[in-house]
């Protein structure tokens, strides 16, 4: 017991000195925080965009009913006190926190909930025609309907049980808005956000900068930054400068190429957290696809390729240290994680050997689809295909390498026309659902929309996965989740590749920042030493 | 006169239309579905053509193009896709800021290319001449984004003389009246942000005015060079003309034509928002306007971007053929 008290210590240490900024001294109000940004925000509001770098901007102005735990996927209260599910699992009764301000002094309360949701998913609503509501559709569209209850309390219907439908609720997307200011403002809302966070909106120039300032009435007690300026700087390498010469206090996206020099200025401080997410190797095992090709059906020759791949070097020279090398389709920093499988270590001989064994001693012909494009969880795929290309012609397997625009790309990957593809995951509310029913199950081998583009079906996978959907007990979730990822390895469909970290940079005496493995921004604890 | 400007502005409107045709086809031949980007990642087939009926996307192309058209007629460029913002609005704030920079590199430029040119041309095979040519021939070669960041690592970092990004500082302040610092700077009686903004100028401004500079130089040199040897200038240094007189009044006037085609052409590049220089130096202009919305297959943005930079060249060219006339009296338009 003590050796893991031991253990659990110097983890947490090492995760709190490498994710967050330490709080060793006592927080001091006051200052403006300049955060140099990659670019600027399409709309600000919080239901109506899909980007990072928007998301970033309305984080610092809107809350949900629940909120993530810092620096990590579990939720926690935030405009919801406490919540109830009923015994079918289908309605949720969501309790209040009562005396909560927007920043126009109107009461947060039912009203605005049932406001705030309606208008994404009611077509009579007359603030509806104001947006795409693209995540709505594709994170909540089980859900059937929102009503009052009572002034602070709140009523929310399912069509079917969704256990991640709570991780969900912790999402940008259902962000409280003030009503009052979305029918005073209707189209122009997104230039003129209010909400109840820590900061409210004062003033935007477009592609230049974004200012915030504390929101004196804030439940939570005012932040300590008096302002925050988030600075539109598209070149890395500039932002860099900016921040070496202290005109600004942060900057997101550092350039690979400039780690080292970020790493070597006592001035500058680099977190780092693994994101959630996910690059992976798919091999196409259905046998109803175009891009169908024998050996992909024998698990043998799966694990075969599992151990043809130098996984450390791709991770090491190709993302340049900006990831982690992946062993599940689930990135570490998600609960559920199942750290107990042992990877198929880099070995071609062993890899020789299983495709002997399945009947190929000479290897086989095949083709290997490359992204067109840089991702998050995919840098410089053109080089990582070339890379994979020479691990498999180590072995006897000859894979030429297709590339196609990026559109079309995911329209042929859907469509099952590779044998072997590239393809990566970016989650959305942190739930370990949104990884392995989305990329998985076999529910989602649906030539022409697949999001399982190794086609790969397992009933058995499938049972567990949708048991995990309907219950909502948490450790059995857990549970669950942990036997999917055995079956899974088991089963070899992919080459899980790496999980990329997401990196911010600070001055020295930044203090308080914690990243998020979803990259959402919480600005509440931050302060300036001076 | 008249008659010729009448004539010249006529031909704005079927240059226009060509260029609006062009760009209108062109950018739905590339490949990305703006719908794609607006309804998101996960979207549904039937949720994309949704989006794509409520933009008006799912019509016929020659439909969508009269369409356009007949709104652009009315001086309206549409409604950006990824900003939900009136194009037209979009673009006048983001002008400005490139009037501006084009405005200081020009000045630069022209400072310092005519100089050289006439110093090579006046000296022609001496030490400046050689270092003042391979210059400009560096200056033409350099990529703008090295140049930048040497600056900016140079001026902005090392020496700590200059900021290195933006157009204002943060605790800057200044009530915006045209959307030209400097100017609105003067207007509002505010030095400090007079001073501020004409800071953050100095190294985007040198680091767009250097190949034109360079373009300017070479020119200026090579079209003294030709006067310099004509007779007339031989018959006023035979007069006993002071070489002041005879370099600046007649050389330089007599040569000025090539010069001013070669400032005209590159200010009116230069008003088309430099891209490079915008994204290093953080700029807020057009160019950057016109990349985001390439890459957010924003076909209203990517239209009404090219139709302004297409008239702002045109008008560029046609004010530099009147100069012309008032520089060289022989010429006359009919």
């Amino acid at each position: 017991m003590k050796r893991f008290l031991l253990f659990f210590l110097v983890v947490s240490v090492v995760l709190w000195s490498t994710t967050g900024l330490g709080f060793s001294q006592e927080a001091k109000p006051g200052g403006t925080l300049i955060f140099g940004s990659a670019g600027d925000a399409a709309r600000l509001d919080p239901a109506d965009v899909t980007d990072g770098i928007s998301i970033t901007r309305t984080d610092a102005m809107f809350e949900g009913l629940l909120r993530y735990k810092e620096g990590s996927t579990e939720i926690e209260p935030c405009l919801a006190e406490s919540w109830d599910v009923s015994e079918d699992g289908l309605t949720f009764t969501f309790h209040l926190r009562k005396g909560v301000k927007f920043h126009d002094g109107t009461d947060f309360n039912a009203d605005a909930v049932v406001y705030s949701y309606k208008r994404q998913f009611d077509p009579n609503h007359p603030f509806y025609q104001y947006g795409e509501w693209a995540y709505w559709k594709w994170m909540f569209n089980y859900v059937k309907d929102v009503e009052k209850v009572d002034d602070y309390t709140v009523r929310i219907t399912l069509s079917e049980p969704n256990a991640s439908f709570l991780t969900s609720m912790a999402m940008f997307t259902v962000a409280i808005v003030s009503p009052t200011a979305c029918e005073k403002y209707g189209a122009d809302f997104f230039k003129n956000p209010v909400g109840t966070g820590p900061f409210k909106f004062v003033e935007w120039v477009k592609d230049d900068h974004l200012t915030v300032e504390a929101f004196d009435d804030y439940w939570g007690g005012r932040p300590y930054l008096d302002r925050i300026i988030f600075r539109v700087i598209p070149d890395p390498s500039v932002r860099l400068l900016e921040l070496e010469k202290g005109t600004i206090d942060c900057m997101e996206y550092p350039s690979p190429d400039d780690l080292e020099r970020i790493k070597g200025n006592p001035d500058l401080v680099l977190l780092e957290t693994a994101g959630i997410n996910v690059g992976y190797l798919a091999m196409n095992a259905g046998e109803d696809t175009p891009g169908f090709e024998k050996p992909f059906a024998d698990v043998r020759v799966r694990r075969a390729i599992n151990h043809a791949i130098n996984k450390q070097e791709i991770v090491e020279y190709l993302y340049k240290g900006t990831a982690v090398a992946a062993k599940n389709p689930i990135p570490p920093s998600m609960w559920g994680y199942n750290d107990a499988i042992q990877d198929y270590e880099y070995n071609p001989e062993k890899a020789r050997q299983l495709l002997q064994e399945a009947g190929y001693p000479n290897g086989f012909e095949t083709t290997l689809y490359a992204m067109p494009v840089s991702r998050p969880y995919m840098f410089d795929p053109p080089k990582i295909a070339e890379a994979i290309q020479a691990d498999l012609e180590a072995v006897g397997i000859k894979a030429k390498i297709y590339t196609v625009e990026w559109g079309t790309y995911l329209q042929e990957t859907e469509a099952g026309k590779h044998p072997m593809c590239l393809l990566g995951w970016i989650g959305d509310n942190g739930d370990p659902d949104n990884f392995l029913y989305v990329l998985l199950d076999k529910d989602n081998a649906i030539v022409g929309s697949a999001g399982n583009v190794a086609f790969y079906r397992n009933d058995e996978l499938h049972d567990i996965l949708i048991k995990a959907q309907r219950t909502y007990d948490q450790e059995e979730r857990t549970r669950l989740y942990l036997k999917a990822q055995e079956i899974i390895h088991d089963d070899a469909p992919w080459v899980p590749l790496a999980h990329a970290k997401l990196q911010m940079v600070f001055k020295k005496n930044v203090k308080g920042f914690v990243l998020h493995p979803l990259d959402r921004k919480d600005f509440r604890k931050v302060w300036i030493e001076k | 006169m008249k008659r010729y400007l009448v004539k010249r502005l006529l031909l704005i409107i079927p240059v226009l239309l060509g260029v609006s045709m062009i760009v209108f086809f062109l950018v739905r031949l590339a490949p990305g579905d703006p719908a794609k980007v607006l309804a998101g990642e996960h979207a549904s087939p039937e949720f994309i053509q949704a989006v794509r009926e409520k933009w008006g996307l799912d019509k016929p192309l020659y439909v969508q193009y009269f369409i356009w058209l007949r709104s652009v007629l009315r001086g309206d460029l549409g409604v950006s896709i990824a900003t939900h913002t009136p194009v037209l609005q979009e673009l006048l704030t983001r002008f400005p800021a490139t009037l501006e920079l084009s405005i200081v590199a020009m000045f630069i430029a022209i400072l310092v290319g005519v100089t050289a040119g006439i110093i090579s041309a006046v000296r022609q095979y001496s030490i400046f001449d050689y270092l003042s040519m391979t210059g400009a021939l560096f200056g033409i070669s350099m990529p703008v984004f090295w140049l930048g960041l040497m600056l900016m690592l140079i001026f902005g970092l090392r020496f700590d003389l200059l900021p290195i990004s933006g157009r204002l500082s943060p605790e800057v302040t200044l009530r915006t009246v045209t959307g030209l610092h400097l100017l609105d700077a003067l207007l509002t009686w505010n030095g400090r942000a007079f001073l501020d903004a004409l800071a953050h100028l100095v190294l985007p401004g040198v680091a767009l005015g250097t190949i034109p500079a360079a373009l300017i130089a070479r020119m200026t040199r090579s079209s003294m060079l030709e006067v310099i040897r004509q007779d007339f200038i031989r018959t006023e240094r035979a007069k006993g003309l002071p070489e002041k007189t005879v370099i600046y009044k007649h050389a330089l006037r007599n040569a000025l034509i090539p010069i001013i085609t070669v400032i005209g052409m590159e200010f009116g590049l230069l008003l088309g928002g430099a891209i490079l220089t915008e994204t290093v130096f953080a700029w807020p202009g057009l160019g950057r306007y016109t990349v985001d919305a390439v890459y957010a297959r924003d076909y209203p943005a990517i239209q009404g971007a090219v139709l302004f930079i297409a008239l702002t060249f045109v008008l560029v060219n046609l004010f530099t053929d009147l100069l012309y006339a008032s520089i060289n009296p022989r010429i006359r338009y009919r």
